[in-house]
This record gives structure tokens, sequence and C-alpha cells, in this order.
């Protein structure tokens, strides 16, 4: 019997509002324990929430970008549940009327295309963190995480591999990074994935009972434990055993998903509408506004790419990844480089030295126009391409204009005929055999010539000139 | 000296004060001193700010003196239920839970009052987390009326009716969920306000059941009610619920005039269930109204029997998830036995929460859980809009409605809190009110012939407190008796 997986994705993620969702202290990560905090997010009596306006438009945008109905009228409902990393113990979150619904995200796979439904994409508030590392049987709570604006996005039971659920993922903080509404950052907790799980034979209609994994660290380590987790559904099955629904987490080292919890009798959440707010009432012209102030996403970026710049689909692909990248490399064209260069410029050269250094490029010191201006000097016979990768190095390493460091360097390139005669002359006067075999048919040896000449002068010499001027000379 | 000064109004007192006739440090002495005098017999404060209403005192005179201009409560002294956030002293709910915490804020309502140059006193007593309605449910102390030592002050805000009755202050502040504010008012002959759910900011007001709860004062005056309402209400950015509507003058709409006025008698309000006593009381206030060109108008709000229940389960159910967060974890008391999670949360609830309080948070744990929501939580929010309609249609007839406030004037201590659902009909007029939104006020109209006070409770279309605080003070012109001096005095 063949089997097949169904996978369903719940992703937490915190939005980059300045201030918690639903009081205005500060949200950002490394702060000292329980110094973001305030009787609001720490749950004091007779403190009220008020929700951040800035979320509602960053998980509208969301909602649009994913294909979503945004509700006209949604509401937050209390989920009741008693852990100490919850200050009131209860979570305000949204149950029956979410903001974003009946969406839909294309992914591609191995060349193909699959879409996923999104079930729905609501607003809620983070827990503290709980810390059972403090000795002497203690424990501690920091706060400062509780109240962070979060929204989870959960999408229909769509997904069918981990490879998808990985596209999936990908595209997603593709999306999110495109708003700018997330640092998407696995490590520090701003994105968090859940999958469920289950197998079932291939035809069948019905589910199988499904596993929760969750607590992964990152995307490919998801793909890993999905992977896993279908294996061992599998096995249980072909054993005769019984899937049980639990939470499983993933043990990176091992490689292996194991059981978390249990899953005891379902939660009774007592979901009921909270009383401290009014409901998220969002009309036509404030969608309309948000939709307004969306950037153009990655699908629509990838195709334009493709028409405006007659890139190749991959290369289109690649230099839309992320959205700063594809700023940087419409910059560097609109600096008036080429753009078919500068595609390849910005993807192989400037990649290599980012990857190299493992920095965003953001942070990149060669500004577009530096590189455009490079890309100048290239086409002009001011450098050769080949000193041209030794500049962009400097240019990385300093800031430098490009001009500024083959000055420098004196990496100007040689037109000047004259002084490109005198030395083909030399070489060929240095090396009568290499002449005479050539003269005997044996034309291989010009490339000996041209790296003989090129080495004299330092790489300088412009090689189109170095070729004419050899060629007459050998002739003569 | 013709008066005490812990008998004047708070208009005569702030009218004084700003025209440098007394000195608040004087006004604030008086007051102490009363308090002092009486306050060992009737149990209304839990806690009294000597330094710090000396303090305030002592600031509104130095304002005054440097001749800048005093706010509207200028010297006024003013007690608060022990359930408003105050920076000062304890905050207890009066709950063991909280005994001793100390809130790390003041409430919105607390610093407006002190922006008016208002002094505290102190705060007063209440049923534990404002559940009851004789304040016997108080886990510090025994407050007493004023009128009659034996009998209970009503509740919640029985502290506040207590002490605002016996003149330790002319203004004190409470809150009222489905009658806390108008009951006690009505059984200590008192002015207690109810505004429209969203008047006032609940903003560090320790809540009970936050789609019901409301802040207002207890007066002995109309006047006084809407000159602290003029201070207190208004839109507050940290309260999503409070509305934001024009600035108002409730005390520049107190014209005497009520021509035109229509006044709505429900039917259902004047049944066997009402003490003849009061009845009597409160058809007499409404002759007034009548002898004086008003027109009385029949009205019904036919699901008035389902108030009770419909409440019970919407308070009960904000309330479970209200009170979860006393929990020992962060603040408040922990069971010191505790060695697990669990029991931190088992024990430590078990102790910290009284009986009355266990009692509406395992009734809303239950309405709220799955299998039975629909039953019953979603069935009384629908009911709930039945009743609201059905004031919408009286509202139709009529601009304020009259009735009484409570079904039987004060009762001894004990008489009703071994019964729940005894205890729960003596708000059988006033929560509708809550349930609708609508404002709604408790009037003294008279004195039993055991000496005890009956209360005419208006009510109002929401957001027209203008009207009904215009009718309340014509009443209180024109009954032509005076409601006297409690024994105590």
């Amino acid at each position: 019997m063949e089997y097949e997986a169904v996978i369903g994705m719940e992703v937490h993620v915190e939005i980059n509002s300045r201030a918690k969702v639903f009081c205005g202290c500060a949200t950002n990560f490394n702060a000292p324990p329980n110094t973001n905090v305030c009787p609001i997010c720490l749950g004091m009596p007779g403190a009220l929430p008020v929700l951040n306006r800035d979320m509602v438009d960053k998980s509208i945008a969301v909602g649009l970008a994913l294909n979503c109905q945004i509700s006209r009228w949604s509401k937050m409902d209390r989920k009741n549940y008693f852990y100490p990393d919850l200050a009131k113990n209860y979570q305000i979150s949204q149950y029956d009327l979410p903001l974003c619904h009946d969406g839909r995200l294309e992914i591609e796979v191995d060349g193909e295309r699959r879409v996923v439904g999104i079930t729905r994409a609501h607003i809620e508030e983070d827990t503290a963190r709980n810390t059972h590392t403090l000795g002497g049987g203690q424990s501690g709570v920091d706060f400062n995480r509780c109240g962070l604006p979060l929204l989870e996005i959960v999408t229909e039971p769509d997904i069918r591999s981990a490879k998808e659920a990985y596209a999936y993922l990908t595209a997603l903080k593709q999306i999110l990074q495109y708003l700018d509404v997330s640092d998407c950052n696995m490590e520090e907790g701003s994105l968090r994935a859940e999958a469920n799980i289950s197998i079932r034979p291939k035809g069948e209609a019905a589910f199988g009972v499904k596993t929760e994994v969750k607590n992964v660290a990152s995307f490919s380590g998801t793909q890993k434990a999905i992977e896993f987790e279908i294996a061992r559904q599998e096995k249980v099955l072909r054993e005769g055993g019984v899937i049980e629904q639990e939470t499983r987490g993933w043990d990176a080292d091992r490689g292996v998903t194991f059981t978390q919890r249990k899953k005891e009798s379902a939660h009774d959440y007592r979901y009921f509408p909270e009383p401290d707010l009014t409901p998220v009432v969002v009309d036509e012209t404030w969608e309309q506004r948000i939709r307004e102030q969306m950037p153009e996403l990655p699908a629509a970026r990838r195709k334009r790419f493709e028409s405006q710049y007659g890139l190749s689909p991959y290369d289109a692909h690649v230099l839309t990844l992320s959205r700063s990248m594809a700023d940087y490399y419409e910059a560097v064209v609109a600096a008036k480089a080429d753009a078919k260069k500068a595609a390849n410029w910005v993807m192989v050269e400037l990649q290599a030295l980012l990857s190299g250094d493992k920095a965003a490029i953001e942070h990149c010191k060669i500004t577009p126009e530096n590189l455009a201006a490079l890309l100048q000097m290239i086409d002009g016979g001011a450098i050769s391409g080949k000193i041209a990768k030794d500049v962009v190095v400097a240019m990385y390493a300093t800031g430098d204009a490009p001009a500024t460091i083959v000055e420098k360097k004196g990496l100007t390139q040689i037109s000047d005929s004259s002084v490109i005669e005198d030395a083909v002359r030399q070489i060929l006067d240095g090396s009568p055999d290499q002449v005479t075999q050539y003269k005997a048919g044996k034309t291989k040896v010009f490339g000996f010539f041209v790296g003989q000449i090129m080495k004299a002068t330092r790489g300088k010499a412009n090689p189109a000139l170095v070729n004419d001027i050899l060629r007459r000379e050998l002739e003569k | 000296m013709t008066d005490a000064w812990h008998w004047k109004s708070a208009r005569e007192i702030r009218d004084a004060v700003s025209a440098g006739a007394v000195s608040a440090t004087q006004v604030v002495s008086d007051h102490l001193a009363r308090i002092d005098d009486v306050d060992g017999r009737v149990d209304a404060f839990t806690q009294v700010w000597r330094d710090m209403a000396l303090e305030m005192a002592g600031a509104v005179d130095a304002k005054i003196a440097r001749g800048e201009t005093p706010g509207p409560l200028a010297g006024v002294p003013v007690a608060l239920k022990e359930l408003f956030c105050t920076r000062e002293g304890k905050t207890s709910c009066a709950s063991k839970m909280l005994e001793n915490f100390e809130s790390p804020y003041d409430a919105t309502v607390v610093k407006k009052l002190a922006a008016a140059d208002a002094v505290f006193l102190g705060k007063v007593n209440m049923d534990e987390f404002a559940m009851g309605s004789s304040t016997e449910n108080s886990a510090i102390k025994t407050t007493k009326n004023p009128w009659n030592l034996n009998c209970v002050p009503g509740g919640s805000s029985g502290g506040s009716a207590a002490a605002v009755a016996a003149g330790e202050c002319p203004i004190s502040l409470g809150s009222d969920t489905g009658g806390s504010i108008r009951q006690p008012a009505c059984l200590c002959g008192c002015v207690g306000i109810k505004p429209t759910y969203g008047r006032v900011s609940r903003f560090g007001l320790v809540a009970f059941a936050s789609s019901l709860d409301q802040i207002g004062p207890l007066t002995r005056t109309v006047e006084d009610a809407a000159l602290t309402l003029d201070v207190i209400c208004g839109k507050d950015p940290m309260d999503a619920t409070s509305a934001d509507l024009p600035a108002t003058d409730f005390v520049g709409g107190l014209t005497g005039d009520i021509s035109g006025l229509r006044v709505g008698l429900p039917r259902e309000y004047f049944t066997e269930a009402l003490n003849a006593e009061m009845r009597e009381k409160v058809e007499r206030a409404i002759d007034v109204y009548r002898a004086n060109g008003a027109e009385i108008v029949d009205i019904s709000l036919p699901c008035s029997d389902y108030a009770i229940a419909v409440y019970y389960i919407i308070c009960t159910a904000e309330a479970s998830a209200n009170l979860a967060r006393f929990d020992g974890v962060r603040y408040g008391f922990r069971h010191p036995d505790a060695k697990t999670m669990q029991e931190m949360y088992v024990l430590s609830k078990s102790a910290g929460f009284g009986p009355e309080v266990q009692r509406r948070i395992m009734l809303g744990t239950y309405v709220l859980s799955s299998g039975y929501y629909d039953a019953y939580y979603l069935k009384a929010q629908k009911a709930r809009a039945l009743i609201k309609k059905d004031f919408d249609a009286a509202f139709e007839k009529c601009d304020v409605i009259a009735g009484p406030t409570s079904p039987t004037p004060s009762f001894a201590f004990g008489a009703k809190s071994d019964d729940p659902l005894e205890m729960y009909l003596s708000d059988i007029y006033t929560i509708s009110v809550n349930l609708a939104t609508l404002p709604g006020m408790s009037l003294p109209c008279g004195l039993t012939d055991a000496g005890l006070p009956a209360g005419l409770q208006l009510i109002a279309r929401p957001f027209d407190e203008a009207t009904l605080l215009n009718a309340a003070h014509f009443y209180e012109k024109n009954r032509g008796f005076d409601m006297g001096r409690p024994p105590i005095a």
C-alpha cells in the first residue's frame, strides 16, 4: 500500500510593531528580563488592553498578500487556560471571526506549481517565557515577550510533502520580508512553525490521526522533521500499530522527533468575546489604504524582472528572493548599468562576497551607484573585466568608488597603442622559438604571447588592443 | 460655626475653599475628626490616609495662595472604594487574595479627581471583588448602615454609601455592575448614579464583569453627583470601551425645568415583589413629577423576569476570566504550603477567595464550558439584546423611567447571607440597567416607619445623563421634605 502525507502548517509571526499589541511597551528582543513590561502586559488588576492599530495594519497587509478576505467585522476573544507564562491566565486571541480568512499561496516545487489554502490569519498576544534554570527549584518568568504582537497563519491540510512544507515556509517568509512586517528570525522566535502531520493510504479521503511537530529552529529542520515523521508514521502503520495524537519535538542532533505531550482529553479553552475591546471594524477605505501602501510582491516582481530587464526566469527568481536584493539590483540598473551585466555581477561577484561574510546586502559597503560605475568602466574600456573582479573586492572592503581604487592602485587599463606595441615587440623579441612555431602554423602559441604581455603589463593592457597588435606584428 | 463642614455638600465646600472662606486643610481636618468620631461604629473606612489627605489639602491651599485657579473639586474630601487602583495604600478589593496588594499605578478616575483638586481621605469597604449586595462578603470588616447599625449598608459599594450617609465624606466613588452603587445608595439614603457604560474610564478599576462595570459617585445631593461626573467622565485612551463624546456640563444642565418630561412607569416593577412601604414611597415620589406637569406614562419591560438569570450568567462568565489572574504567581496571596504549580493555583485560590467569589467563578466557568456555552452564555447574550430592545421601545414613549431601586429597605445582618438567591433578588430592579448599558440613579425618597431609607430609581437613554440628573435634581428640590440625618449623627 502506498501512503500519502497530509500536512497543515501553523505559523506564528511576531509582527515588528514598535509597541506590544495591547500596551505601549517596547518589543526589542535582547532587553534584560522583565524590563519591557507595564501593568497591562503584566496583567495587573484594573489594567485594560487597547489594540495597537499598526498591528492591525500590518496584519491586513499580510492577509492581502496571502489573497485572504479581510473581515469587515472581527472581534477579539479570550482563550482561558492556566499557565504562569500567561499574565492574565487568558490569552487575547481571535476565535471564530479572524481578521483574515480564505486565502491561498502559490508555491513551486521541482518546477511544479501548487496552491496552499490559507484557512485564516488572526491576531493574538504572545506569552511570557518561563525559565527553569535558576536553581534551588525556582522557576522564573520573563514577561518581556508577554503581549508581543503575534499573527497566527493557518493553512488548509493541502501540503503533501516535506519539500512542499519547506517551499511554503520559504514563500511565506519571503512575503513577510517583502512587506517588512517581521524579522522572521526563527532563532529569536519571531517566526515559529508548527506542522500537523498525518498519513493515509493514497486515494483515501479520510484523514489519519495527526501529530503536531513544534519547536523546530529552522526551515530545513522543519523539512527534516516532517520527513522523519512521515517515515515514522508509515513504519508504525505498516507494523500494524496506531498513531497517537500528540505533540512531538524535534531532536536536531539525533535527527528524530520525540513525544513531548500526549493529547489528554481535548483542552476546553472556554473562548468568549473579549469585553474589554471593541470589535475590529475594517471598512473598505481602511483596506484600500493598506492595499495602496503594499509593495510589489515577489511573484509580480519576478515577472516584471523577466519582461522589463530581459532576465531569464532563473535570474529573476534569484534576484527577487529578498526584497533588499531586488531593490539593490534595480538601483544598480537605475544608475545606468546594463541590466543583464548588472544581474550577473549582483548574483555572482557580489553574492559571493556577501556569502563569504554571511553579510546582508543592506550592510554592503558597495553602493548601487558605485557598482554601476564599475560596470561602466568595463564597458568604456577603462579596466578589464578581470581587473574589475579585483576592484570589486576592494570596493567591498572599503566602500570606495571604483575610480578611486583604480587610480590608487594604478589599475587603469593601458589603451595606448604605442605602449602596447613596445610590450608586444619586447615579448616577441625574447621568444624567437615560439615566433618560429607560430609562423610554422602552430597558432596555439598566440595565447602564450597574450599571457606574457598581460603579465608584463600586470594585466592592465586592453585585451582587444593586445590581440590586434600582436596579430599584426606576427603577420609582419 | 452653624454647621460642621462634614455635613456640607461638595459644592459648598468647593465654593468656600475656592473663595478662601475656609482652607482645604480645615475642611479635611474636620472630616478626619468626623471619621475618628463615628467610623468606629460605622466601619465604612478600610484605610484612612491621614497624612496624604492633609498633604493634598495643603497643596490645594498653596495653589490658592499662589493665586492659581483651583479645580472644580478644590478641597473636597473623597473616599474611594477598595477596588480603585491607587499607588497610595493598598488595593485589596476587600479580599484576602489582595490584602497586601499595592498597585503600581493610579486609576484614571483617581488621577482625574486629583487633577480637580479633590482630597482623598482613604478607602472604603465593599463586598469582596464587588460581589454581593450587603457588604457582608468583605474579608476586611463589617460595615453598618448609619440609619440602623444592626442593618446592612447594601452592596457592593456599602462602604461608599455608609461613609457618605454618616457625614464622613461628601463624595465617595463606587462601582456598579448590577446595582452596586444604586442599591447601597438606596439603603443608606444617598444619591448614587451609575453612568452609561462607556461614560467613565474603567482603567484602574479592578474588573468584576467588564461589559457591565461602570464607575459612579455616591453623594448626598444630585448637584454633587453632577459635579463629580463632570470631572470623571470622558474618553480615556487607556480604555477602549470608553466613549468619545463632547465634554459634559451636567451641573449647568440642572435647570429646574422639567416641562415636557415624560416619566415612564414599568408595570413589571410594581408587583408583589416590591415591599409595600417602598412602593408607597416611590409612588409618592412619582406624584411630585405628576403634580408638576410631567406626563406619566405606563410602559412595559416584558423581559424583566429574565434579567437576574441573564445577569448571573454573563457576569459570572466574565468574572471567571477576570479573576483568573489572581493565581499567586506575580502578586497577591500565594499559599505557603504549595509545593507544585497545581497546588499553588488550587491552594492559593481556595484560601484567598471567599465563598461567594468562588461560587461565581465556578458558575462562570461552567456556563462557558464546551457543551454548555450555547445553552447558557450564548442564550444569555441573546436575552441581553432583548432586554435592551425593551428599553429602546420604552424610550419611544418616555424620557426617563421611574421605579424602585431596591425591593426592600435595608435588612439585618445575616438575614440573607445564607441564601444567595434571596440576596441576588436585591438587585432585581437595577440589573437590567447594566445589561442595557443605560444610565441609572437612585435618590432618597423617604423613610420607612422603621426609619430606613427608601430609594427612587430613575433610568434614562444611553448617554442622556443630562436628562437623568435634571429630573433627579427637580425631584430633590420639590419633594417637600428633608431626609434628615441618620441617628449616628
